[in-house]
């Protein structure tokens, strides 16, 4: 026998099996020499791998299992001993490195679950700022919404557009599925639901203002969270399939007139609250943050300041005359001629604190119009333009000269003017220049000092309007010679007046003169009822309970232009002496004085109808 | 005939109502506006003026009953009244209303309730004597309207005689 120094296997086996064994071998042997280059090629394309030592310690302990199995593939057949001993070398080095791999791992593991758990804190971390960075964000444009809110409901003019506008800000800044304005009733029993978001027209619903949740809101300044189940916030059937959204409500300050006294000014009663509640979406799992709270409390607080007569509670006389030449129609923009007076009013208002307020209108000619004030301001006169000229002069706190050129830059602030402005954010005076400007005209305070009060003078070109005939009414009377109608045919009348019986006789008497009554016993259903077909409303100013001269307000903010309105008369049984002013101030055009007779009944309507105002002299 | 004779009772009653202060101005007003086309115009406002006090009345003196009196309701009542009966005319109601405000305004429940007499004998006074005057008033049309149908009768039987 040869001494060929070589080795046997230890059992000769199948050819098959072996067959098998050799390929599985040489796979492995593969496979085993792939993963080491996948990882390092892996490895170089991510830049942060903190434990390359693991992974070369892996690809070692791999690389020498692979080769292991590899020299392995030589072991099947007759072998010599040398490759005997690579191979005994090769195990005993595999068997080394992985054992100290396995210990390691042991050690590496929990490291690298921390890794991932870190990872994971970090992405929450960063959601976390995101959304807080989101919050900040809304925060602003809130605040930003509630100037913009305090700006739009300071423009606008009357009482029930404010509170509309105010529900409706509401609602887009803080996306609610609902918000409404529970009024108190003339009683002060009810509350009555007068406005809401989403519905048109609310029914008028009632509850009665006994209610712990209602005592609770009103008792503090804060909005509350209440109870989606509580009555005043069932307002609508459930939107959501789950949850109703969280309801908030806060009390809203009202300043109540109760019966207008007229030759005196109007008395605080007791200080009244309306209630407004506002629902979040349903089925969101939002919630009222803080910041929003004290947002609507904020709006809650101010409405009160938006729609409060302050000249009344000053005691401030306001008068106004209009020069006899100004022409009855006139062609500009009405909004924005209204902001201007609101702005110049109510700046003089503001600053005064008692004596009187006069404002003059007049047609300015053309020596008046160059004035040292508007040295670059020159007027053209035209046919069918005209100049008005409102002067606006308080006996208030004055300015001072030197800061007369700053008032009308926006947000100038100096010592005097901040008290002037503190109420504002100095946009005021800013925008009426720019509107004043913009219709042709100028705008400037004359002031002698500080406490010597201040004149407020804008310029307007208005147009004047083709047809100067513009009478709303298609009935003409039939003039004759003492200018007395006898009779009205077709004139359509409508009459509010709580009393049946005197109900009765006034449409008896307007029957009789040929006009087309109608008749209504309440404020509510007089302002359901008038439309622009009317041509006169009698409204009884003495019904108890009601503010005659509110529901002449609300008659004319119904109609988007005063001529367009009826003609108003009042029936009043008092006897006491009203100045024309206050009647002329609510877009009251007569007053009549209970009893009516028939041929009184009839000078009235002749003199309203023709003239436009009736005062009696009694 | 004894239609021109009711008629002038007629006249003669309401004249002497006006004489003793029953009823003013207003009443001749109302019975202006009573014409063809409104045939029974006083009646109707006349009664819903009954109907209406009677309400009130009652509610007068249940208020005044309580307790701790209302005066606010009670002079709302009293306001109510005085203008229902300044608008028919009469005068004697009203010018007891307007002492009841004054009293109300003093919050003078005794004051008050001796009003409340007043007012109710001036209402019952000027109830029947209105309502006489109605069936007055109401004879003398019924005579007229019978009288019409007799002369009616008689020139259709004089002219079926020819």
């Amino acid at each position: 026998m040869e001494s060929c120094n070589c080795i046997d296997p230890p059992w000769p086996g199948d050819e098959l099996l072996m067959k098998y064994q050799y390929i599985s071998d040489f796979f492995i042997a593969l496979a085993y020499f792939s993963i080491p280059l996948e990882l390092i090629y892996f490895v170089k394309k991510s830049a942060v791998f903190p434990y390359r030592w693991v992974l070369v310690q892996f690809g070692a302990f791999i690389v020498l299992c692979g080769a292991t199995h590899l020299i392995n593939l030589w072991t099947f057949g007759m072998h010599s001993r040398n490759v005997e001993v690579v191979m005994t070398t090769a195990k005993v080095l595999t068997a080394v490195v992985s054992c100290v791999t396995a210990l390691m791992l042991v050690h590496i593991i929990p490291d690298l679950l921390s890794v991932k758990s870190r990872e994971l804190f970090l992405k929450n971390k960063a959601a976390e700022l995101d959304r807080e960075m989101g919050l900040i964000r809304t925060q602003e444009e809130t605040g930003r919404h509630v100037r913009m809110l305090t700006h739009e409901i300071r423009s606008t003019l009357d009482r029930h557009t404010i509170l509309k506008t105010t529900l409706i800000e509401l609602g887009r800044t803080l996306s609610l599925e609902e918000c409404a304005l529970w009024m108190p009733t003339r009683t002060g029993l009810e509350l009555q639901l007068s406005y809401t978001l989403r519905q048109q027209n609310p029914v008028g619903f009632t509850i009665p203002i006994q209610h712990p949740v209602i005592n609770q809101v009103f008792s503090s300044n804060r909005a509350v969270k209440i109870s989606p189940n509580c009555p005043v916030a069932r307002l609508r059937p459930l939107a959501g399939k789950y949850m109703p959204g969280e309801v908030v409500a806060v009390r809203v300050p009202l300043l109540h007139l109760s019966n207008f006294q007229i030759n005196d000014w109007p008395e605080l009663s007791t200080k009244r609250y309306a209630l407004m509640v506002l629902m979040l979406p349903s089925d969101s799992a939002r919630q009222w943050h803080v910041h929003e709270l004290e947002l609507v409390e904020v709006v809650a607080d101010q409405v009160l300041n938006l729609i409060k007569p302050i000249a009344s509670v000053k005691k401030l006389f306001i008068s106004s005359s209009l020069a006899p030449d100004l022409p009855e129609f006139a062609v500009g923009d009405e909004n924005r001629l209204m902001q201007i007076m609101l702005n110049v009013v109510g700046n003089a208002v503001k600053f005064s604190n008692e004596g009187n307020i006069s404002i003059i209108a007049f047609i300015a000619k053309s020596e008046s119009l160059r004035d040292s004030h508007a040295p670059d301001f020159f007027p053209v006169h035209s046919d069918n333009h005209f100049y008005l000229r409102v002067q606006v002069k308080d006996s208030g706190s004055g300015i001072d000269p030197q800061d007369i050129s700053k008032l009308f830059t926006k947000f100038a602030q100096s010592q005097s003017l901040a008290a002037r402005n503190s109420g504002g954010s100095g946009l005021g005076l800013a925008i009426c220049k720019r509107f004043v400007n913009l219709m042709g005209g100028h705008i400037w305070i004359e002031s002698e000092g500080l406490g010597k009060g201040s004149t407020a003078v804008f310029i307007v070109k208005l147009g004047i309007p083709e047809c100067s005939n513009e009478s709303k009414l298609p009935f003409f009377p039939n003039v004759s010679a003492n200018h007395c109608q006898t009779n009205f045919p077709g004139l359509k009348v409508l009459v509010m007046d709580d009393n049946g019986v005197s109900r009765s006789v006034t449409k008896g008497l307007l029957v009789h003169l040929g006009c087309d009554v109608t008749t209504v016993s309440s404020a509510d259903d007089c302002l359901r009822v008038v439309s622009q077909e009317h041509n006169v409303v009698f409204l009884d100013v003495c019904m108890p309970g009601v503010d005659g001269y509110e529901v002449a307000i609300r008659i004319h903010e119904k109609f988007t232009k005063r001529r367009q309105g009826p003609l108003l008369v009042a029936l009043t049984g008092n006897t006491d002496r009203v100045t024309k002013e206050n009647y002329l101030r609510v877009g009251i055009n007569g007053v009549v004085l209970k009893p009516v007779s028939v041929d009184k009944m009839r000078s009235v309507l002749s003199e309203v109808l023709e003239h436009r105002f009736l005062f009696e002299t009694c | 005939m004894e239609v021109v004779q009711m008629q002038r009772r007629f006249v003669e009653y309401a004249a002497s109502l006006f004489r003793e202060g029953f009823l003013d101005g207003q009443f001749t007003q109302l019975q202006q506006l009573q014409d063809e086309s409104n045939p029974d115009f006083v009646v109707e406002v006349v009664s819903l003026f009954f109907e209406d006090s009677e309400k009130l009345l009652n509610d007068l003196s249940r208020a005044l009953d309580q307790q701790n009196v209302d005066f606010k309701r009670v002079d709302s009542h009293v306001h109510q009244l005085k203008g229902s009966s300044s608008s028919i005319g009469a005068q004697r109601v009203k010018n007891a209303c307007i002492a009841f405000r004054n009293y109300c305004e003093e919050q003078n429940t005794d004051a008050c309730l001796s009003c409340l007499q007043q007012v109710k004998q001036e209402y019952s006074l000027v109830k029947s004597k209105l309502e006489t005057l109605f069936r007055v008033s109401a004879r003398s049309l019924l005579l007229k309207d019978k009288t019409n149908l007799e002369s009616g009768f008689q020139t259709s039987f004089s002219k079926s005689d020819c």
